[in-house]
């Protein structure tokens, strides 16, 4: 179990991101964890991933643990080392790089594994195994995001944490990229999926976070929090009845939010 | 045309070590962003190392022992000036490493003296007949090496997995570390391949000639080289400092003959002179990247 415990976030020493975050992903789910913009779940998946450093981070309280172990003060290559992989936000493919050595770089700490991987990658992922020659930055974006989660799943990590995979994807695209990671976690593969896209990322969770101003202000099984009615109106952009609201209603917000952030 | 091909052959000779250096100086920009000016003071260090172990255990071994020695000294280097400036302006970490060349040559010039050090090459100025051409020894050797050097460093950049990730860590260093890539130890890595391949080119820099307290200057000529072939291409590199070569050995040759005017020695600046051509017709260099700033 990948485990989140009273987690403080502080970058710079001065901006506080995360106020005592709590959170855990049981072996073999999928967790959704969904917030709007800045509230501080790129941050949080830093904190797990070791990424923290580099962006001037700290954690000055709490603790992240992976199966018992701290792991909140492990370098990256650390973490990756012990079966946690992160697709970061935006895909960051390597433009230069053919599609093959995207993957072969992902394959760095487990070059043992590097052939059963490749394979594994391109039954999941047909079309990468169709461009695996071309530069990756020719891709369309949907190849990219296939290619970014072919990539972490290089390292055969038991935890894949996605970063907003349907970013920027067409509906399509979106409804694909859910059935793989459905798949993917099927194979065995924990997920702690990070969405703003919070229909889609309640359909395929077992259980949702929803972050906001760096807390956690609800915390139920998918199923209930596709029912609430506050995600309802605030996350899934539907009225109390369960159509979708036009906007021409929005200037007359009467609901508000019931619980404190 | 005897003289023509003549000058061309010992244009590509010397060209090879410049490419040699120029290829140092580009392994180091593309994982650090700055342009090492210790690759000098390495250079020397590296032919002073061979001119000591030529003797005991002969040129051909002294050479790699000393791109070991080099290299390891480039490790030390990173690990204790150049890391701990990770995050500060590229400017500061040039300056950095403009103080360590001097540092660096101020002992090496201790073990060189003042006299000219033979490195115990065993080409000297011989020649061998090719097709009726007496071609320099030396000249060949440095040409094979050459080939040998940038063969292994693209097949180690291309198929094996340090040199991916080093590739991997120069595009994008947050994505290389979620993949598990140890950044710091590919830069230090590259700063280890840099101060081997200065100590190779230092090698022949000294064969035939010998290395003395001034022998540093030469590896300036890889810088333009780098900036002809484009700061962060390996290929460009080498093209670099072949031409670089070439234009220096024919003006060697003819300069003095069809442009009296120039006066002496001109060979000697017209590295320069191609930089400024080559800069003003393609500013990034024949194989650079372009920069493209968006506003």
């Amino acid at each position: 179990m990948l485990a989140v415990s009273n987690l403080e976030v502080v970058y710079d020493d001065v901006v506080l991101v995360l106020r005592g975050v709590s959170l855990e992903v049981p072996e073999g789910q999928v967790v959704g964890l969904l917030g709007a913009n800045g509230a501080g779940k790129t941050t949080l998946l830093r904190a797990l991933s070791g990424l923290l450093d580099i962006h001037h981070g700290s954690v000055t309280r709490g603790q992240v643990t992976l199966d018992g172990e701290r792991i909140d003060h492990l370098d990256p290559q650390q973490v990756v080392a012990r079966g946690v992989s992160q697709v970061l936000e935006g895909r960051r493919v390597f433009g230069e790089f053919s599609v093959e050595e995207n993957l072969r770089v992902g394959a760095h700490t487990k070059p043992k594994d590097r052939a059963a991987n490749l394979e594994r990658v391109y039954t999941l992922f047909p079309r990468l195994l169709e461009r695996r020659t071309q530069a990756a930055g020719y891709l369309s974006g949907g190849e990219q995001q296939m290619l970014a989660m072919g990539r972490a799943l290089m390292s055969n990590p038991r935890y894949l944490l996605l970063d907003e995979p349907s970013l920027g994807l067409a509906p399509q695209l979106v409804a694909n990229i859910r059935d793989l990671i459905t798949t993917i976690n099927e194979q065995g593969t924990t997920v702690l999926l990070v969405e703003q896209n919070a229909s889609m990322a309640l359909s395929i969770s077992e259980h949702g976070y929803v972050l906001e101003n760096g807390r956690v202000v609800m915390d139920k099984p998918a199923a209930e929090l596709l029912d609430d009615d506050d995600i309802k109106e605030f996350y899934l952009g539907l009225g109390a009845e369960g159509a979708e609201r036009s906007f021409r209603d929005v200037k007359h917000y009467r609901r508000r939010k019931r619980w404190l952030s | 045309m005897r003289d023509v091909l003549l000058t061309t052959i010992r244009g590509l000779g010397f060209g090879s070590v410049y490419a040699m250096l120029a290829v140092s100086f580009v392994i180091i920009y593309k994982s650090s962003k700055v342009i090492s000016f210790a690759q000098p003071a390495l250079m020397l260090a590296g032919a002073v190392l061979v001119s000591y172990l030529a003797g005991p255990v002969g040129f051909y071994l002294a050479v790699p022992l000393a791109a070991l020695g080099i290299a390891a000294l480039g490790l030390g280097l990173e690990r204790t000036t150049i890391r701990p400036m990770i995050g500060r302006p590229v400017f500061v970490v040039a300056i950095i490493t403009l103080g360590l060349d001097i540092a660096i040559r101020v002992v090496v010039n201790v073990f060189i003296g003042t006299d000219v050090r033979n490195v115990g090459d065993p080409w000297g100025l011989d020649t061998v007949s090719v097709a009726g051409l007496p071609i320099q020894e030396r000249y060949i050797a440095m040409v094979v090496v050459l080939v040998v050097v940038v063969g292994a460093l693209f097949a180690f950049f291309r198929y094996s997995r340090y040199g991916l990730a080093m590739r991997a860590a120069s595009l994008d260093q947050e994505t290389a570390l979620v993949q598990g890539v140890s950044v710091g130890a590919m830069t230090a890595l590259s700063w280890a391949m840099a101060g081997g391949l200065a100590a190779v080119a230092g090698a022949f820099v000294g064969a035939g000639g010998g290395v003395d307290q001034s022998t540093w200057v030469i590896a300036l000529k890889a810088l333009p080289a780098i900036i002809i072939g484009g700061l962060d291409s390996i290929e460009g590199a080498v093209v670099g400092g072949l031409l670089v070569g070439v234009v220096e050995s024919f003006f060697a040759t003819y300069q003095g003959e069809y442009l009296p005017w120039l006066g002496q020695n001109f060979s000697l600046v017209s590295p320069y002179v191609l930089l400024l051509v080559v800069l003003l017709v393609k500013p990034y260099g024949l194989f650079g990247t372009r920069e493209v700033e968006r506003v």
